[in-house]
């Protein structure tokens, strides 16, 4: 037997806070215009010292996507590690209860419409972020009211009824996508594979804020949330309303990954694997795995972000795609190396 | 004081209980005894409000537990669960500090001594920083009674509650006697200790009062010595048994081993 390590919260919060400066600064030098490093310092310092063009690309361009991946990372990562709780599933996943799910159908509808119709009052994107935050809160409000009974939500009915939503969304997106024209195809696929290039001041605004608030009421929650991992009738004996704690949790995590795939499209992976690497490095604490885990989201998010404009300039590919192809191989590297720990046997 | 007061109990349009009066004294080891699917971990449920009474009520300080919080009740009854389960990595000793979560809480330091004193208790000071993944079905066991002891560590001004559902099942002889002992030391310091217990000879050994249930009924109830005899093992299990005295007068059962008829009585009764 051995005893297991657990390393401290606070430095590895610092680590990672490094790491997001230095992340932050190369992906706002990164680019067709590139800016070296002491630059992109320099320009946030004193903006002033930027021409026109510079100042356009940097402040219209650069910085909300930034920002808009370290929002949907976080937001991501937090949803995931909550639903894990929740469930009492290290495997859960945001997408698990439908909500990327009907989410993506919605967004492709609206997409497969606006092909169909000239002009419109609002900005098409707004238009489809709006129909995604929609599509993805309705499908998990189903979800979540098949796996109520008696007023109890149900581990293992939520799971299942989370499965079927995404199944049938699967089929609905299929349907779209095959009756669909080919610039209406290519909009959706782009949409499936997540990207930040959408995310402009106006979604951030709104989303931004939404998300930040979230994820500070669910980091209130943590406690209570790990008395739930005992059970719900032993956090009930803790002196946890657990029918509360239930709703409150998993509503604000809905809202979180509704947000997050409004914003950005389907980004898969972080949710799942940024709490659990997390789990590994600094143990099943959700007073610190959640904060770690929303600050690892932003990290990874970003990285990926940054590497997908960053390997083929002028073009990019889609950070879904980036995110899966670098964080899949270093989770399985995790996994190597600690798949003797008990808690993975 | 903790009551049952006509306490009934319907799931799915079953009867499990019948209006059970029964009043629970801090201070004693109440021991509930009784056939398996009687209703005694029910019964539990019910004294701890994790369930509400279909009929009757329970009461605690004479206020049903329904107009308790929840956080408050948590600081006046700890409940030890049958079942041990949890899929994520914690370690022994983040296990046993989950139960102060609505506790009094002191300074870091005096948080730390609980679950240090609690573990040291339940003689698991060695294993504290093994995760409970790691531990065996008896060694998990003794963590959640650590746990346990921990949420309700510290006097108040109210009698305490500790609600043990079958604390012995998981654990070698020795640490039966181990956790039964600490079960008595707990309530000669006041707390009010109600077990489920299924060895006659633990209850004769540990409890002051016990109540027999069956078939979702009390049907005897007072001290061991008179309410657990050789007719009751008869009544209850169909199984022979012999009330013998050990040298310092204290009295057990022998059970006779079953024949193979009185295995087959065994599987009917069930």
């Amino acid at each position: 037997m051995t005893t297991v390590p657990r390393r401290r919260a606070w430095p590895s919060a610092l680590i990672l806070i490094a790491g997001l400066a230095v992340v932050v600064v190369w992906a706002l030098g990164t680019g067709p215009f590139p800016l070296p490093w002491q630059q992109a310092i320099n320009v946030l310092l004193s903006p002033s010292t930027l021409s026109p063009a510079e100042h356009s690309v940097l402040f219209t361009l650069r910085l909300p996507r930034v920002l808009a991946a370290l929002v949907v990372g976080s937001g991501l990562a937090v949803a995931g590690c909550v639903f894990q709780a929740v469930l009492r599933n290290p495997l859960a996943d945001p997408g698990f209860i439908g909500v990327s799910g009907g989410a993506a159908v919605a967004a492709a509808a609206c997409l497969a419409g606006l092909g169909q119709l000239a002009a419109l009052p609002v900005a098409p994107q707004l238009l489809v972020s709006l129909a995604a935050l929609a599509g993805g809160i309705g499908s998990a409000v189903l979800v979540i009211r098949i796996a109520r009974v008696d007023g109890q939500t149900q581990a293992v009915t939520l799971l299942l009824a989370g499965l079927a939503i995404n199944a049938l969304a699967g089929g609905l997106l299929g349907l779209i996508a095959y009756t669909a024209n080919d610039p209406t195809l290519r909009a959706i696929t782009l949409w499936l594979f997540g990207s930040l290039a959408r995310a402009g001041w106006p979604e951030l605004v709104i989303g931004a804020p939404a998300i930040v608030i979230g994820i500070i009421l669910l980091w209130r929650l943590t406690p209570s949330l790990n008395a739930l991992l005992l059970g719900d009738a032993e956090a009930g004996h803790l002196g946890v309303d657990v029918r509360r704690l239930r709703i409150v949790a998993i509503g604000l995590a809905v809202l979180c990954t509704a947000i997050a795939v409004a914003l950005a499209g389907i980004i898969g992976f972080v949710g799942l694997m940024v709490p659990h690497m997390l789990r590994l490095w600094i143990g099943p604490d959700h007073r610190r795995l959640l904060p770690l885990s929303a600050l690892g989201g932003a990290l990874l998010l970003a990285i990926a972000d940054t590497m997908a404009r960053a390997v083929v300039q002028p073009a990019e590919i889609p950070v879904g795609i980036v995110c899966a192809l670098l964080g899949a191989p270093f989770f399985l590297g995790l996994l190597l190396r600690d798949r003797r720990l008990p808690e993975l046997v | 004081m903790l009551r049952a007061e006509r306490a009934g109990l319907t799931r799915n349009g079953q009867r499990i209980l019948d209006a059970i009066d029964l009043s629970f004294m801090p201070g004693q080891l109440h021991a509930i005894f009784g056939p398996n699917g009687a209703g005694k971990s029910s019964l539990l449920r019910l004294l701890s409000a994790e369930w509400a009474c279909s009929s009757g009520r329970v009461t605690l300080d004479d206020k049903p537990l329904s107009a308790w919080s929840s956080a408050a009740l948590a600081q006046r009854r700890a409940l030890l669960p049958q079942q041990h389960g949890l899929s994520f990595p914690f370690l022994a000793h983040e296990v046993v500090a989950l139960g102060r979560l609505h506790a009094r809480r002191g300074t870091v330091t005096r948080e730390r001594q609980i679950v240090d004193a609690a573990l040291e208790a339940c003689g698991m000071t060695r294993l504290a920083s093994r995760s409970y993944a790691e531990l065996s079905g008896g060694e998990r066991a003794r963590v959640q009674l650590a746990r346990v002891l921990a949420q309700i560590w510290e006097p108040s001004d109210a009698p305490r509650y500790l609600l043990l559902d079958e604390p012995t099942a998981h654990l070698d002889l020795a640490f039966q006697h181990a956790c039964l002992g600490l079960a008595r030391r707990w309530a000669q310091a006041g707390v009010g200790v109600i077990a489920v217990l299924h060895d006659p000879n633990l209850v004769l050994a540990y409890a002051d009062h016990v109540s027999v249930i069956a078939d979702g009924h009390p049907i005897a109830g007072g001290a061991p010595r008179g309410v657990i005899t050789p007719d009751l093992m008869q009544q209850l299990y169909g199984l022979q048994a012999e009330a013998l005295h050990d040298t310092r007068d204290a009295p057990w059962l022998a059970i006779r081993a079953a024949a193979s008829a009185e295995c087959r009585h065994a599987q009917n009764h069930q």
